[in-house]
């Protein structure tokens, strides 16, 4: 009998403690945005509005323009996003509804491959071999430019964008396909006007979910573009080098002191990436919720 | 009514529903000890639901709803401080579908008595050896105790399902059309069994067909859309029925 | 134009689309191997780095990411695994569920840098633990914590309710049955979610940069207290801020620490497809 009462004892211990961690996923998010306030808010009453929105990032002379860093981090996730979005719908369509098995299982573990390789090695190829292409064909005075970049970056949102892709044209009822055909259209139409429309709100939140990992992505693009902190506002800024909100954050943040300023103003950013990643999953995380209190999606 | 005085199981006045679809209607039914009662009726009707409340397994369902009480020598189930295993413990389940749990023949049998905290291998040889005796399948499987569960045929697993119950010895045994999947070979073999259990226990089964429920049945209850329509001694429900409902049922006019 | 033509026009096409991504993963794994593996001997993988990181091994470099993934495991297994036993088993459909899910979904989300910026300020700065192992182990398992959770729970719901319910008509506790029946049964696919969270911390340089990583220490750590080299940060800090640094060693060490990763990753595969052959249901 007292056997029995311990292990009641000891079950409801570990109960207790799944149920204590179950819950600290909230507390995780709410201490890394305490932490990030903490350290950060008192920039923004050291530094007057006008400097924190010029246009000039140079630390050393009080310069705390964050623009050219919002601007440049804006630039290469579009750019990126543009080329990843096309490509990865079209293999997610590819793999999904058109591939033959074969080309199925050799796809499908490379792109696991592609995103289980770490970004500074896919910082450090495109730095070495990528950087000095775009450099000879572009006739350009360095390789290290945004577009770069958004190229290297495109493909780190690739397995992202394909598989919720994937995911969402799986959901997309069979019935749909066969009432496709059943009108004589072609697999290639009903693909495109039955299929593809379908799932689209499962492609946004891929694009969705692509978009928040381009953005706060950071070693490769700190590798890859350069970082110079100017206005990408000129139309070649493409190919120019440009600096990150991320790339800024690490490459500084080891050079600063403590609690100065500088220290402060790297915190800030932090503060802002936080809050785009957070409002990015947040919408992207109310289409799937939505989808499953519909039923749609599993 | 010819039922003893002493029930087993007193069902009174129990409602019951799913997210407020109501599943059973103020339903009250005294069943029996040592003897085999049978719950049936077309699909729908609450047997399967009623036969959960008996053991509490619907706690495990979620937004429903139930009012009444149900009584097991003369406890109520539903108290406060009723153990809810220790009740399972004296009320065992047997499901539609044969489901060994993952693991040799051995460890399915001993699932419980293990949970109950019964560790000697002396006493653990004699419960798997009785219980699967009791749901004659020893013979078949005596050389195989240690082989996984699912390599026995479908009706082999579904007696193994019965020893794991009551391996447990538990006081009442419930089983949901616990033949449906099988052959006739096979349910006639568990058919047999239930006839030797029911000097030790009290069984309610829900039938998977009416010719079924006529072979087993000491007493029956027929249900139709959450409500009791009747409940009489085996051998009168299925030749004089009373009501209209009843008899169309199990002469087959629906169903 | 026939639109049948048109149908096998548009299949070429996304076949072409397919092939174009698929062809840098292959050129930048090959790049990599064919042009590191000259640098690969006895000496690179056991040695200390010597004048200036130009030359010797990258011993401290390896033996860091080796402790550092370890010490992760060590953090976010218990916790991730925890986690999505709660929500798999135990959490009912709230407004709290909901908030948690909410939560992970932007952990996930949250940029590996900002983890850095989180470790710094809690672990090195609040806590004190300086820039250490331990500080830099919390902070990846905290990253870690939302792939292992998801894979994790996606594992234990796959496990057939009927095991439970039977484990419950059996007299089992809600805990004996998931102890007994559920984790069982699911940890080949909780092993698969685990070993795929730690590879992304074995790879990751942002969150190490300010919480542990040491540009030069050619020793090994003697404590969850010492700072180490890992060999991410080693591949960053050699392409870019060592002039004059061999091409060779970057990308001998670059080749280590992909073959690390990939390993990692078909070991993960390689349980996942065995054991969904092998399971009963």
């Amino acid at each position: 009998m007292d056997e029995t009462r311990q292990t009641r004892g000891g079950e409801f211990l570990i109960e207790s403690f799944i149920r204590v961690i179950g819950v600290s996923s909230i507390g995780f998010v709410g201490l890394i945005f305490l932490f990030l306030l903490r350290e950060g808010i008192p920039f923004f009453f050291e530094v007057e509005p006008g400097n924190l929105l010029g246009t000039r990032w140079y630390p050393t002379f009080d310069l705390f323009g964050m623009l050219p860093l919002l601007l440049g981090s804006v630039l290469v996730t579009v750019i990126a996003m543009g080329i990843a979005l096309p490509l990865g719908v079209a293999t997610a369509i590819f793999v999904r509804e058109v591939a033959p098995n074969w080309a199925r299982e050799i796809l499908k573990p490379l792109i696991e491959v592609l995103a289980g390789i770490p970004s500074v090695v896919l910082g450090f190829f495109g730095m070495t071999l990528i950087a000095p292409l775009v450099r000879e064909t572009l006739g350009v005075p360095t390789g290290l430019t945004a577009f770069t970049g958004a190229l290297i970056l495109a493909y780190m949102a690739l397995p992202t964008i394909i598989s919720v892709a994937e995911d969402a044209l799986d959901a997309v009822p069979k019935s749909y396909r066969d009432a496709g055909l059943a009108m004589g259209a072609t697999q290639w139409q009903t693909i495109w006007r039955v299929v593809v429309p379908a799932a689209r709100s499962g492609i946004v939140t891929a694009m969705m979910l692509g978009m928040g990992r381009a953005i706060g992505e950071t070693m490769a693009v700190m590798m890859v573009t350069g970082n110079a902190a100017r206005m990408p506002l000129a139309l070649d800024s493409l190919f120019q080098p440009v600096r990150t909100m991320t790339a800024t954050v690490a490459a500084e943040m080891g050079e600063v002191a403590q609690g100065s300023t500088h220290y402060r103003a790297l915190f800030a950013i932090g503060i802002i990436l936080f809050l785009l990643t957070f409002v990015i999953n947040l919408a992207a995380a109310s289409t799937i919720f939505k989808k499953r209190r519909r039923g749609g999606l599993r | 009514m010819s039922l003893p005085e002493e029930p087993k199981i007193r069902i009174q006045n129990v409602s019951y529903s799913y997210g407020g679809q109501p599943a059973l209607s103020s339903v009250t039914l005294d069943v029996p000890a040592n003897a085999i009662s049978v719950f049936f009726g077309p699909a729908g009707g609450g047997k399967t639901t009623l036969l959960r409340l008996i053991n509490r397994l619907n706690d495990l369902v979620e937004g429903t709803q139930m009012a009444g009480s149900i009584l097991l020598d003369g406890q109520d189930l539903y108290a406060p401080e009723v153990n809810v295993t220790e009740l399972r413990r004296r009320v065992g389940m047997v499901f539609a579908l044969p489901l060994p749990l993952p693991g040799t023949v051995r460890e399915n049998v001993l699932y419980g008595p293990q949970l109950a905290g019964v560790g000697d291998r002396t006493i653990q040889d004699e419960i798997l050896m009785r219980s699967l005796t009791q749901a004659a399948l020893w013979d078949e499987v005596k050389d195989r105790l240690d082989d996984p569960a699912v390599a026995l045929s479908g009706g082999q697993q579904q007696r193994l399902c019965i020893a794991r119950s009551l391996a447990l010895e538990p006081q009442v045994l419930l089983l949901d059309e616990p033949t449906s999947g099988l052959d006739p070979i096979s349910t006639a073999k568990v058919e047999n069994s239930l006839f030797q259990l029911k000097e030790n226990y009290t069984i309610i089964i829900v039938p998977h067909s009416v010719q079924q429920a006529a072979r087993v049945a000491d007493y029956a209850a027929f249900f139709l859309m959450g409500e009791l329509i009747e409940h009489r001694p085996g051998n009168e429900i299925f030749v004089t029925p009373h009501h209209q409902r009843t008899e169309d049922y199990v002469t087959g006019r629906f169903g | 134009m026939d639109r049948h033509l048109v149908q096998r026009l548009g299949f070429a096409l996304l076949s072409l689309v397919a092939l174009v991504v698929v062809a840098p993963i292959l050129l930048v794994v090959g790049a990599v191997v064919v042009r590191g593996s000259g640098a690969i001997n006895w000496e690179f993988l056991t040695a200390m780095p010597r004048d200036g990181m130009k030359a010797g091994g990258i011993l401290p470099a390896l033996v860091g990411t080796v402790i550092l993934t370890l010490g992760t495991a060590l953090a976010a297994i218990p916790v991730g695994v925890g986690g999505a036993i709660y929500l798999s088993e135990y959490a009912r459909d709230t407004w709290l569920t909901r908030a948690i899910r909410l939560a992970i979904i932007n952990l996930a989300g949250i940029p590996s840098v900002v983890y850095g910026l989180f470790g710094l300020g809690l672990f090195v700065l609040f806590l004190q633990f300086g820039t250490s192992i331990l500080a830099g182990s919390l902070t990846l398992a905290i990253m870690t914590l939302p792939v292992i959770i998801s894979a994790s729970e996606e594992a234990l719901r796959a496990v057939p309710t009927e095991f439970r319910t039977v484990s419950a008509s059996l007299g089992g506790t809600r805990w004996q049955g998931i102890r007994h029946i559920v984790l069982p049964q699911a940890l080949p696919g909780i092993i698969t979610g685990v070993i795929l969270g730690l590879l992304r911390a074995a790879g990751e340089t942002a969150p190490i940069l300010f919480t542990v990583a040491a540009f030069y220490l050619p020793r090994l750590p003697r404590s969850p207290f010492d700072q180490t080299m890992a060999l991410p940060y080693h591949l960053y800090v050699t392409s870019t801020q060592v002039p004059g640094m061999p091409m060779k060693i970057q990308y001998g060490t670059a080749l280590v620490l992909l073959a690390l990763v990939l390993s990692m990753n078909v070991v993960a595969t390689i349980i996942r497809s065995y054991y969904r052959k092998r399971r009963q249901w």
